[in-house]
């Protein structure tokens, strides 16, 4: 599959952009101006370029920003759902549950006591590199981790 | 000398040149190849090489392949140790260059984010 690397090129200015802002609210059609293009042309290229639906790609950058926040500040869990654009508590923790496999309060407490030597990577890729790998849906995982299946052939669900 | 792969090397040349202050060091030419390379005036140990895939380095499918791949962000990181991180990114952010990371404090140093035009990081 071969995509144009043009557009290729406005769809990275649109997963930058979510970057830098994930608390942010990032509706398809606010991505597909950034990008140029339309809304359904938008969703369909990034899945192809990224592998991921721009949904599920921004949900792990608030995972990797609330994950990190947990480690590095003394912000309470209920700041950090709000800071990193969730829009209730419960949502937050479940879902941070469901994709990591730990709960907000257990990985602050596992992050804490283990040594960080990480100061020399530049912060924008080791936020990259800290994504967690999300590659189905949360509700699908969630259905699997309750049918007790673990399932090795994984299947998109957008 | 490291080399980046950039989508056009005249786009480039202005980039690194203009807006990052770097400054040409090899620029020559033989047929459709352009062997482009240029150097900062604070490191001139060193040249960043600026490469278009294409023939005849590479067949049609691996240099579309490769221009893929730099256009979506996937080589690895481009790092410019600057003294003052916070005035390094207002002075090229004012000509233009795109930030994907507005300076950030880090234990005790500050660094920021930016993409050439092809995508490089």
């Amino acid at each position: 599959m071969s995509q144009d690397p043009e557009l290729l090129r406005r769809l990275l200015r649109a997963k930058d952009r979510m970057d830098a802002a994930s608390d942010e609210d990032w509706p398809v059609q606010r991505l597909a101006r950034v990008s140029g293009v339309s809304a359904a042309h938008f969703a369909r290229s990034f899945k192809e370029a990224f592998g991921v639906p721009p949904h599920r790609y921004l949900l792990t950058r608030r995972i990797e920003r609330a994950a990190a926040l947990l480690r590095d500040t003394d912000l309470s869990i209920t700041e950090i759902a709000f800071e990193t654009g969730w829009e209730s508590l419960g949502t937050f923790g479940r879902t941070f549950r469901d994709v990591t496999g730990k709960s907000p309060g257990a990985t602050r407490a596992r992050e804490r006591a283990a040594p960080y030597d990480l100061e020399s990577v530049p912060e924008c890729f080791l936020r990259a590199a800290h994504r967690p790998a999300l590659t189905i849906a949360v509700s699908e995982k969630r259905r699997r981790e309750a049918c007790g299946t673990k399932g090795s052939e994984e299947t998109e669900v957008a | 000398m490291v080399g980046l792969y950039v989508r056009d090397q005249d786009e480039a040349f202005a980039f690194y040149v203009e807006k990052l202050g770097f400054r040409v060091h090899t620029d020559v030419r033989n047929g459709d190849y352009r062997w482009l390379t240029v150097q900062h005036p604070d490191q001139p140990s060193f040249q960043l090489g600026l490469f278009t895939p294409g023939a005849p380095t590479h067949d049609a499918g691996t240099a579309q392949a490769l221009r893929e791949i730099v256009a979506k962000g996937a080589m690895p990181p481009l790092v410019l140790v600057v003294d003052d991180c916070r005035a390094a990114y207002d002075r090229v952010r004012a000509r233009g260059v795109e930030f994907t990371q507005e300076p950030v404090d880090r234990y005790g140093t500050v660094d920021a984010g930016f993409r050439d035009p092809s995508g490089n990081g």
